[in-house]
């Protein structure tokens, strides 16, 4: 029989797990947001729509969804919800920002074998992190994973995507989830959402996502990335986890309006699968969707057909590529080659294609925004942070 | 999404053929054309069975008397069993399948 990762790009019965987004409200305006989070959308599923979706979910036995958003906490029937899931045989991991996560809160979650927690936190120190996720953002993260570890909730995660400022951090985070019994998570920064307009300044450099590969294969099985860093195999030893795009074939989205999308890093239309809402639900957009029956075909490597890394590689990240304008079968702008710089160079600034919605704090409804970087700035000045200097270069 | 591969095959010497086993109550399994995934609540590890066969045998379990009966409903031939039995036992030390309790709570 072929090998899994084979079997893997035909697609499944149903998603290995799926990535779940309750709400596109948010506490924060994380300048690097995937999904333009902020306000909520009026067209938000109900919760007894939700309710019907993780019935199917149970047919379907997804084994588990992430629940994102936005902050999945601030909807009012969140709790609800996740009891749902999990009395329905759908475990939950949830991605938050902690600032509900009390120590009541954290109690409850800490008696159940079907929930799992991830706290996202993108500085090791205060000044890095609330640089990137708002002032206030790195005491809240500490707060709820000081309260998780006194209600004994053991091997919690502890989500960084990691960034050209925090990339020399990576054995500070690991110190910290330890002094909380967490795993440290550590997933790869997309231009997709505002990560767009933050993308060129944030993003590793050639040389730091060298030292991110040495560091992931020095750390293997302790670290968890989401398989998210799969681009790094073409410097020859695959990073541990399945090295396989999964997006439409053992992954996918589901918005907070119901639509559903190859992955969470592909917002828009052209990686629209269907809604939730529509005849034959979330099964049939799995099982049927055009988009995901493209996806499954086996791909071409076009201009990366004749690399020596394709194999290993495969071309890299859709969603990456996509954002940055690049085509989606040639390199990722993050080529551990360096053919990415030089397809990047020839992309017209200002062509490449936006997520589509944006509820980011501010700003119009919906529909293509200008580029404002860093809209908003640290609160204060910080010599010592390394963000100081892309603080002033974006004011 | 993390992944975890299947664990090693072991020698089966422990593993009872002639018991009843089941599969973990935190384990959901799932068919799929190369054989199944499987998915442990307790640990949060995926790990894949490869033979459609193995995957009706694990099924199987639930409804025969024993791991022996539960391979031939499956169809697999007493020449192929050494084989099932060690991925049946690779199955039990990763605690994908436990044996069954009895009445009196004892497994043996």
């Amino acid at each position: 029989m072929a090998p899994l990762i084979e079997e893997f790009q035909y697609g499944l019965e149903a998603p290995i797990c799926l990535t779940w987004e309750l709400t596109y409200a948010c506490n924060l305006s994380c300048v690097h947001c995937l999904s333009s989070s902020g306000r909520r959308d009026p067209r938000e599923l109900s919760t007894e729509e939700c309710k019907a979706l993780i019935d199917e979910f149970e047919r379907m036995q997804v084994f588990y969804v992430n629940i994102g958003g936005g902050e999945p906490t601030v909807r009012s029937d969140f709790w609800e919800l996740v009891d749902y899931a999990t009395e329905h045989h759908v475990g939950v991991k949830f991605s938050t920002n902690g600032v509900r996560i009390t120590p009541e809160a954290a109690a409850r979650l800490a008696g159940s074998d079907y929930v799992d927690v991830q706290i996202s936190l993108d500085g090791a120190t205060e000044s890095v992190n609330d640089a990137v996720r708002g002032a206030g953002s790195y005491r809240t993260a500490m707060r709820a994973m000081e309260n998780l570890a006194a209600a004994a909730f053991a091997g919690f995660k502890l989500s960084v995507v990691v960034t050209r400022q925090n990339v020399g951090q990576l054995d500070a985070f690991e110190e910290i989830a330890e002094r909380f019994g967490a795993q440290l998570r550590l997933t790869r920064l997309r231009p997709s959402g505002r990560g767009a307009d933050v993308w060129d300044e944030l993003h590793p450099t050639a040389d730091q996502q060298r030292v991110l590969y040495d560091w992931l294969l020095d750390h293997g099985e302790r670290v968890l990335t989401g398989d998210s860093f799969f681009h790094l195999a073409g410097y020859g030893q695959a990073p541990p986890g399945l090295n396989l795009c999964g997006a439409g074939r053992v992954v996918c989205l589901v918005d907070p309006i119901g639509d559903v999308y190859a992955c969470p890093f592909a917002i828009h239309d052209a990686f629209r699968a269907g809604n939730v809402r529509g005849d034959g639900g979330f099964t049939t957009v799995w099982r049927e969707s055009e988009l995901f029956a493209d996806l499954r075909r086996p791909q071409t490597g076009g201009a990366c057909s004749a690399c020596s890394a394709y194999d290993s590689c495969r071309g890299g990240c859709m969603a990456a590529k996509f954002f940055t304008g690049l085509p989606l079968d040639g390199p990722d702008p993050e080529c551990v080659r360096g053919h990415g710089e030089t397809a990047l160079a020839a992309v017209t600034p200002g062509t490449a294609p936006r997520s589509m919605p944006d509820h980011s704090h501010g700003r119009a409804a919906s529909g293509r925004v200008p580029v404002t970087i860093g809209r908003r700035p640290p609160e204060r000045a910080c010599d010592e942070s390394p963000l100081a200097g892309f603080a002033t270069a974006v004011r | 999404m993390s992944t975890e591969a299947a664990p090693d095959l072991r020698p089966a010497r422990e593993f009872g053929l002639d018991e009843a086993w089941r599969l973990d109550e935190r384990v959901s399994l799932r068919p799929e054309r190369f054989g199944a995934l499987l998915y442990h609540f307790g640990t949060r590890k995926l790990s894949f069975l490869t033979d459609p066969r193995l995957t009706a045998a694990v099924l199987a379990l639930a409804e025969q008397p024993s791991a022996r009966a539960a391979c031939a409903a499956a169809g697999i031939s007493a020449a192929e069993l050494p084989r099932y039995r060690r991925a049946l036992a690779a199955l039990a030390a990763s605690g994908t399948i436990r044996p069954e309790e009895r009445a009196d709570g004892t497994t043996d």
